[in-house]
């Protein structure tokens, strides 16, 4: 039954581009009138999800319903759907009025005739002029542009045209409109006003909206439901006050709003270790599990030193018209905390936070990650600012390097492809990390920030000065705040690249 | 160093405006008066001694000559249609070449292309033999070999703007066509064709004019029977028939003239951007 009051309905739905697995197993309900939004980075498979739904692509697995009818390959002319581009895409060689026409004129609807024998029959006809006209007139005041009807689409300005784009997809009453990043090409004032009146359009319109948007304040503010996604990932679905409130992960809860994100440990029942001071929790979660905190700035309490349950020191204030906001360095951790009072820079504070705005997640750790790792001009990935030696012809199979410590990989075909400056995703064991007390053997040092024994063997999180996490098993004993080199072996190091190889072919 | 500069600016300083220069005597010497002599033959006589007059004489010996203006009319005739042809082949072959997936390396566009840098008159001699091997020949099919020869010329010409079109067409604008409901012929008619507009323009005015004034292919191919304005233009500055053989091509001019115009008018605003030029 639930599968019947839903409009569109993806059920496992996969997409694939040249062997990269671009949406992976995408499964959503949709409720007729809802307005629903996917939100997440560029690049993470927003505009691929929302294009198989027009019926731009088709879904390499999985079924795409409309009205519990299977449109996953009909062509987009056959769908009662219709997109909203994110740039337009408005017919230059129309004017306005023809443009929000086009989709009626190429429309026919059944009409019932009577032949000259007097048969009723039903045919298909075009529609009227009389009723284009009717329905254009209705769209174009819809979108507040009246008046505008002969205008060459190239006279007008950006947020007009996006409102042709607007009139142009609704005027054929469609059962989804498909928005993709609508506002993005406007102004930040012009954008706020249009969220406002899409908003009311979705109201009046009372069709369903299907929206996509890396801007996380707007989904907050329009959408009914949001879905977060991650590289082709769904991670929540939510409503805005759910996704806010109860963030599933760390993605989720840094991707939404601002917030403190923590590496924690779980050191008994319902208590938790991070920033180097032991909390009370409400979440129940096993001994010793590696988790996720996450901590809203407006949840932090600054109290007297004395009174808090951990000490830190005020290392910066922003004013922001009604609070400020302080970051307090809490040993190697920084807190972004708010606070109307105001409080010198320096100053000593303690800082509180109750048991029920510790969020705490579940965490998937089973390597260090490193996504924002790059290639440098000696052939070396660098992770935070430290360079480390990998083998770079694991990112083509068959490949090998033009020479030692090159950056240019030659590819089984001969192709050359050049990584200098290429952005990749690094991946690093827990096992296999060396920590030493000799700074010079390994390449990168850090800080122990946090030491917990779990079971047979110790868990380090070994923090550098740029803010790199590795968390590390060892059976050696070190204590928090020693000082320690990383080191890691170069065919232990795997990589990811961010772009398609093909884009960074040479001539 | 930084004296040394100012010194030397004082001797020539170089503006940008100099840069046209050569354009311009180059424009006064091969364009503005070569046009003002035509204008001048066009319009006058001259006396047994060598003296210019003003003169009608070119003008009403054009407009009453039936054959002149005959020949007008089957040169205009030949021209629309080699238009008409090779768009009509050039269209659909541009249109597979624009495609990444069928011309993965651009090697096929240099194919339709290399013809045009095979030697003018080697190339319609060729022709000829090739056709008169084939049967026909001036003798028995003057209209289908001269229409063959300027086809099988002029195609590249075609080919290349639409081409250049074709790849710059808008794909999300075909996009949003059949999202509002039109199939792929509805998405072709109402915005692949508007979108290439220009290409076909362009495409036009490298055929249809230099059509009507080439007199090689058709005296080639037709073996002399079918004489196009171009061809008579030459006749008469053979003949040293200097005022007629002016005017003629006085007419010509106009032609382009108006065929110019005519494109304009397709040519307005954002699409000239798109438009795609042989140069
Ligand atoms: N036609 C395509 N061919 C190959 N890769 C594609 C294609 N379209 C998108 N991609 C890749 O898929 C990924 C997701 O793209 P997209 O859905 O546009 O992301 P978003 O809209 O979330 O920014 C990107 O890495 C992009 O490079
Ligand atoms: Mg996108």
């Amino acid at each position: 039954m639930e599968q019947n009051s839903a409009i569109i309905s993806l059920s496992h739905v996969k997409k694939i581009f040249d062997g990269t697995t671009v949406v992976e197993d995408f499964n959503l309900d949709v409720k007729p009138g809802e307005f629903i939004t996917i939100l997440g980075p560029s690049g993470c498979g927003k505009t691929t999800t929302l294009r198989m739904i027009a019926g731009f692509e088709l879904p390499s697995e999985g079924k795409i319903l409309l009205n519990g009818e299977d449109i996953s390959y009909l062509p987009p002319y056959k769908r009662p759907v219709n997109t909203v581009f994110q740039h337009y895409a408005l017919f230059a060689h129309l004017d306005v009025y023809d443009n929000v026409a086009f989709g009626l004129k190429m429309k026919k609807v059944p009409v019932e005739v009577t032949d000259r024998k007097g048969n009723k029959k039903i045919k298909m006809k075009h529609l009227s002029i009389k009723e284009i006209d009717a329905k254009v007139s209705r769209a174009l005041s819809i979108v507040d542009l009246d008046e505008m009807e002969d205008r060459d689409v190239s006279t007008l300005s950006g947020g007009q045209q996006q409102r042709v784009a607007i009139a142009r997809a609704i005027v054929n009453e469609p059962k989804v409109l498909l928005l993709d990043e609508p506002l993005s090409a406007l102004d930040h004032k012009m954008r706020k006003d249009m969220q406002i009146e899409l908003k009311q359009m979705h109201k009046k319109l009372g069709i369903t909206f299907f929206y996509v948007t890396h801007d996380q304040e707007e989904a907050l503010t329009m959408s009914d439901r949001i879905v977060v996604m991650k590289d082709g990932v769904i991670q929540q679905v939510g409503t805005p006050e759910e996704i806010y409130n109860e963030p599933i992960n760390a993605f989720v809860a840094d991707f939404i709003g601002e917030s403190n994100i923590y590496n924690g440990t779980m050191i008994g029942k319902k208590k938790v270790r991070f920033i180097g001071a032991n909390w009370d929790c409400v979440d129940d979660f096993p001994l010793n599990e590696k988790v996720d905190i996450v901590v809203r700035p407006e949840d932090v309490l600054m109290v007297e030193p004395e009174k808090g349950t951990t000490v830190g020191v005020i290392s910066s204030k922003i004013f922001k018209g009604v609070h400020y906001e302080f970051i307090v360095n809490v040993g190697k951790n920084e807190v972004l905390c708010r606070d109307t009072h105001d409080h010198e820079v320096g100053a000593k504070v303690g800082i509180v936070v109750e048991k029920e705005n510790i969020q705490i997640m579940h965490k998937e750790l089973s390597v260090n990650q490193y996504t924002d790792a790059y290639i440098n001009s000696n052939g070396q990935v660098v992770i935070g600012e430290d360079p480390f030696d990998a083998d770079l012809t694991k990112l083509l199979p068959g490949s090998h390097l033009e020479d030692e410590g090159s950056t240019i990989l030659i590819g089984p075909n001969g192709k050359h492809y050049d990584l200098n400056d290429a952005e990749v995703v690094a991946e690093i064991d827990l096992d296999k990390i060396e920590l030493s007390d000799d700074l010079s053997k390994g390449q990168a040092q850090g800080t122990i920030i946090q030491s917990v024994w779990i079971g047979d063997h110790y868990q380090y999180i070994v923090r550098t000065d740029d803010e790199e996490d590795y968390v590390v098993n060892s059976p050696f004993t070190w204590n928090e705040n020693d000082i320690v080199s990383v080191a890691v072996e170069k065919e232990d190091i795997k990589l990811r690249l961010k772009t398609p190889i093909e884009e960074l072919a040479r001539e | 160093m930084a004296r040394a500069y100012s010194k030397t600016k004082r001797f020539f300083s170089f503006k940008r405006k100099y840069l046209c220069i050569p354009y311009s005597v180059f424009l006064i010497l091969f364009v503005i008066i070569p046009i003002f002599i035509i204008l001048v033959y066009a319009f006058t006589g001259s006396t047994e001694d060598g003296a210019l007059y003003f003169s009608f004489d070119a003008f009403t010996s054009f407009f009453t000559s039936p054959t002149k203006i005959n020949i007008l009319v089957v040169s205009l005739f030949v021209g629309m249609l080699n238009t008409i042809i090779c768009l009509l082949i050039g269209y659909p072959v541009a249109y597979l070449l624009a495609n990444s997936k069928v011309n993965k390396n651009k090697i096929l566009v240099l194919l339709f292309i290399m013809p045009m840098w095979i030697n003018f008159v080697l190339r319609t001699g060729a022709t000829r033999d090739v056709l008169s091997w084939m049967g026909i020949n001036g003798g028995n099919h003057p209209y289908l070999a001269t229409m063959i020869g300027m086809v099988y010329n002029y195609l590249p010409f075609t080919i290349l703007p639409l081409y250049t079109t074709m790849i710059k067409l808008d794909k999300s604008q075909l996009e949003a066509a059949s999202d509002l409901g039109a199939n792929s012929f509805n998405v072709f008619l109402h915005n692949t064709l508007p979108q290439s507009l220009p290409g076909i323009v362009s495409a036009s005015e490298m055929v249809f004019m230099p059509t009507l004034s080439s007199y090689v292919i058709s005296d080639t191919l037709s073996e002399g029977k079918i004489t196009l304005f171009g061809n008579i233009i030459y006749l008469n500055f053979s003949q040293s028939q200097w005022n007629e053989g002016s005017f003629m091509a006085f007419v010509m001019l106009i032609l382009v003239g108006i065929s110019m115009l005519v494109s304009r008018h397709f040519d307005r605003g954002e699409q000239s951007e798109r438009r795609g030029t042989l140069w």
